[in-house]
């Protein structure tokens, strides 16, 4: 009798601890995941998803700072300047059980260096991954790489024997329609499961209750339900019926309602995108201006003048309604390289913008286009109009051509555009990055988003060495040079970083992170 | 009766063909598929390969020609965005589409009759003018706002009803049916009103006119005349002559409901096939806006088609001067 008495108690304890701890984080977001299979589709809401279930060597926190996941720990070799040494986390399970081992790193390795991977270009200085023992692995890359690990963080382990039982060793081909066992199913070592999914419509994840951290991370969601709402109104307002308990992509004008509605928070954090306007200065004339045989915007003065014409602090109130930092530097502030001295360069001055026009000799101005993409940043169409009546303050007669970014972004990467707005986001907070892909001059391979026609050889070199200097502070004082010159020359027209918001019923308890990556594992509930 | 038959047939599919044909030249306006489908570190060999793969780089008639081909043969390819067979995709929208079309017109056809009726007998009762004028709404306020609105009314501010989504589905062979879950249903109730409120006012304001038209005529008067009751008077002899024309009209407007889910499902993210195609606008993904366009213009030629045929049937004079 006593004995089931007790039994009876454990019972009832047991079903009061499972009602406490089912907590449903009911998301919602405007896009969904592309494909599941962790190595195909580098972009953000598919890499929203993977962190949920699988896992990387190496995650970072909302600061930046890297945090070891399935890597305890990372070092350059002490033999081999080409080689870096990670310790594997001991004890980690993939959800069906199996162990975690040196093995299925190289083989995941190995996966997503494969031509139909979306992760090749990240670690395409790997030229071998080695398993040590069962716990150590080796890169080696194809000369020394300092910053290896800042390419890791979206690079997802999978179990090589799942893999391989379930005839998914090669990375989707996802042009060609192709539909894998790993496009549909996951079997990683995160902290939640795959229930179900349906692309586009809805996507269930329970708690992975054998979650090598499981006593380390709050961990108090015990189910996730992922819903795309793609309709900026209806997401809102599924927000504050509370059909929804957390929102990504906040509409900047509904911030206000929902912070102000009951039961109901906003939180924010500065975003890793900084949006800027590019100018075409390697053209000899350009296409898109009134003045022939020449090129106003080769001029630095012209373009220092046109970025002391901006106001910054009024976009951020009128275009922005606050939701916005302004920027002097086309670096996010949480990036290598980045300085407060120089993210404070850019400052509104009207008259010395008129006098550099006149010695320029554009004392009457000119005009240009402004092509502008109208559905990819927050309020972009909004901060070109402004821009556009800030420059005819200094003679600049600018028309708008704000279209979608489908046909926008092609006009940069072709060259069809003298003067465009574009941002920028760093995943590997390190101005490498940057340089990589603005400043260098535009090749087939590097430079590909520099629509600037800016090319300068010295710098190209200096840019490329980079790469492989290991000396971290010769590395850091060859950043701050190439900033220096960039800052110099007025390459870009720096505009703001973005303010990133959250909304969440006030039982959820998470940190905005700047990269827009929220995991679940982090979550509190009330 | 054939040669018409054969001649009318042979008229749509050339209509099709040039609906394609058009649809096809807009492509190029909407952008370039390849910035969407690679990220921002992908570099020009990327870009020219996979351009060549998806047979871009070739000129817009024999980017369509391929397509024809491959259509006639049953495949429309496959979806930039999803990397899955466009005949897969649709075939699991359909059915969320259908049921949502299904219910408006249902809601559409028997409010609007009833409405219809209504306002036709009682023409100068308070209610029915302001039935009337309410109706006016219903056509002039766009659908993307009256679906914000019932959202906020209903789902922000009294929490009844869902704001998006289809609610719980229950899997019937390749058929998703909400029809059989409560949240299912409830998640129907406002898109369903949403979308057939337009159709619904239409069929109302048609069925009002063409009533009163026949209330005036006189085998009404003389079924008054003969003591039949108003009851036998107004739905057995009036609706019934007032049905022909309205008739026509709903068989026409089912089409538009399917067509022009577009909106309502944009508002409420319903996972039909309008929201897949306004996805598909916005990634520039050709396979599926080819294959939707053709869809729904497939359906609206083989609408009128059906129409023509029957009027065919029903009136000697058009066979007569076919011939």
């Amino acid at each position: 009798m006593k004995k089931t008495s007790t039994i009876l108690a454990v019972a009832a304890l047991m079903s009061s601890t499972a009602v406490v701890n089912a907590e449903t984080l009911k998301w919602a977001r405007a896009g969904d995941a592309l494909t599941l299979d962790p190595h195909s589709q580098n972009e953000g809401p598919s890499h929203t998803m993977r962190h949920q279930m699988y896992e990387p060597l190496i995650i970072r926190d909302t600061s930046g700072a890297f945090v070891p996941t399935l890597a305890t720990d990372w070092a350059p070799s002490a033999d081999n300047p080409n080689v870096w040494v990670f310790n594997l986390r001991k004890g980690v399970k993939f959800h069906d059980g199996a162990d975690f081992t040196a093995e299925d790193v190289v083989f995941s390795f190995e996966r997503a260096k494969q031509p139909n991977s979306d992760m090749k270009e990240l670690i395409g200085s790997i030229t071998a991954v080695r398993a040590v023992d069962d716990h150590t692995v080796e890169i080696e890359t194809d000369g020394p790489n300092p910053i290896l690990p800042s390419n890791l963080t979206n690079l997802f382990m999978m179990d090589k024997d799942w893999t391989e039982a379930n005839n998914t060793v090669n990375v989707q081909d996802f042009e060609g329609g192709e539909i894998t066992f790993a496009t549909t199913n996951v079997n990683g070592t995160g902290a939640y499961r795959l229930v179900s999914r349906e692309p586009d419509v809805k996507t269930v994840m329970v708690r992975n209750e054998e979650y090598w951290g499981r006593n380390d991370f709050p961990m108090e969601v015990s189910e996730i339900v992922y819903t795309p709402i793609q309709n900026a109104a209806t997401r809102v307002a599924a927000l504050l019926s509370g059909e929804v308990n957390f929102l990504q992509d906040m509409p900047v004008q509904d911030l206000a309602r929902v912070d102000g509605a009951d039961g109901l928070v906003v939180k924010q954090a500065p975003q890793n995108r900084v949006i800027f306007f590019g100018m075409n200065q390697g053209a000899d004339d350009l296409e898109a201006d009134n003045i022939d045989g020449k090129n106003p915007l080769a001029d630095v003065r012209v373009r220092k003048a046109m970025s002391m014409a901006i106001n910054r602090d009024a976009i951020r109130q009128v275009v922005m309604r606050g939701q916005s930092q302004p920027a002097g530097m086309i670096a996010p502030p949480f990036v290598n390289g980045w300085t407060a001295d120089m993210d404070g360069e850019s400052s509104t001055d009207l008259e010395g913008a008129k006098a550099l026009m006149a010695e320029a000799g554009y004392g009457d101005g000119f005009s240009i286009r402004l092509d502008c993409p109208n559905d990819r940043y927050i309020n972009d169409e909004a901060i070109c109009q402004a821009a556009v009546g800030m420059l005819g303050q200094i003679g600049i007669t600018v028309n708008l051509d704000a279209i979608p970014k489908a046909q926008h972004f092609p006009k940069i990467t072709d060259g069809k555009t003298d003067f465009y707005m574009l941002g920028w986001g760093v995943p590997t907070y390190d101005s490498e990055y940057i340089f990589n892909f603005l400043v260098h001059g535009r090749e087939s391979d590097i430079g590909t988003w520099n629509g600037t026609g800016f090319n300068n050889a010295d710098l190209n070199a200096k840019i490329k060495s980079l790469a492989s200097n290991t000396d971290l502070d010769a590395r850091n004082a060859d950043i701050a040079s190439i900033w220096r010159m960039v800052q110099d020359e007025q390459l870009y027209i720096p505009i703001h970083h973005q303010v990133l918001n959250w909304g969440m019923s006030e039982s959820v308890g998470i940190e905005v992170d700047p990269e827009d990556q929220p995991r679940v594992k982090y979550f509190t509930m009330k | 009766m054939l040669p018409f038959i054969l001649k009318r047939v042979f008229q749509s599919i050339l209509v099709l063909v040039i609906t394609g044909a058009i649809a096809f030249s807009m492509f190029t306006f909407v952008g370039d598929p390849i910035d969407n489908m690679l990220g921002q570190e992908r570099t020009m060999e990327d870009v020219e390969r996979l351009r060549a793969q998806l047979g871009l780089d070739k000129p817009v008639p024999v980017q369509y020609f391929r397509f024809l081909n491959q259509a006639a043969q049953g495949n429309f390819g496959v979806s930039y965005r999803q990397g899955r067979e466009v005949s897969e995709i649709i075939m699991e929208r359909a059915p969320a589409t259908l049921e949502l079309a299904a219910l408006s017109a249902v809601f559409a056809v028997l409010m609007g009759i009833a409405l219809g009726v209504f306002t036709a007998i009682r023409r100068d009762g308070f209610t029915a003018n302001f039935i009337m004028s309410v109706s006016l709404i219903g056509v002039s306020l766009p659908t993307f706002l009256i679906g914000i609105l019932l959202i906020y009314l209903f789902s922000v501010q009294l929490g009844w009803l869902p704001s998006f989504g289809r609610g719980e589905v229950v899997q019937i062979g390749g058929w998703t049916t909400g029809f059989l879950t409560e949240s299912g249903l409830k998640a129907l109730i406002l898109p369903a009103i949403t979308l057939g409120l337009y159709q619904m006012t239409l069929i109302m304001r048609l069925v009002r006119s063409e009533m009163l038209e026949v209330l005036r005529q006189d085998y009404i008067r003389f079924a008054r005349a003969r003591g039949l009751s108003n009851r036998v008077i107004n739905f057995r002899h009036a609706l019934k002559n007032t049905m022909v024309p309205v008739i026509t009209v709903i068989g026409l407007q089912l089409g538009a409901i399917i067509a022009f889910a577009i909106i309502t499902e944009t508002v409420f993210q319903w996972p039909g096939l309008g929201l897949l195609f306004i996805n598909a606008i916005q990634f520039v993904d050709i396979p599926v806006m080819a294959a939707y366009l053709m869809m729904i213009s497939v359906m609206f030629v083989v609408i009128n088609l059906l129409v023509d045929i029957l009027y065919a049937f029903i009136d000697p004079r058009l066979r007569v001067s076919a011939k």
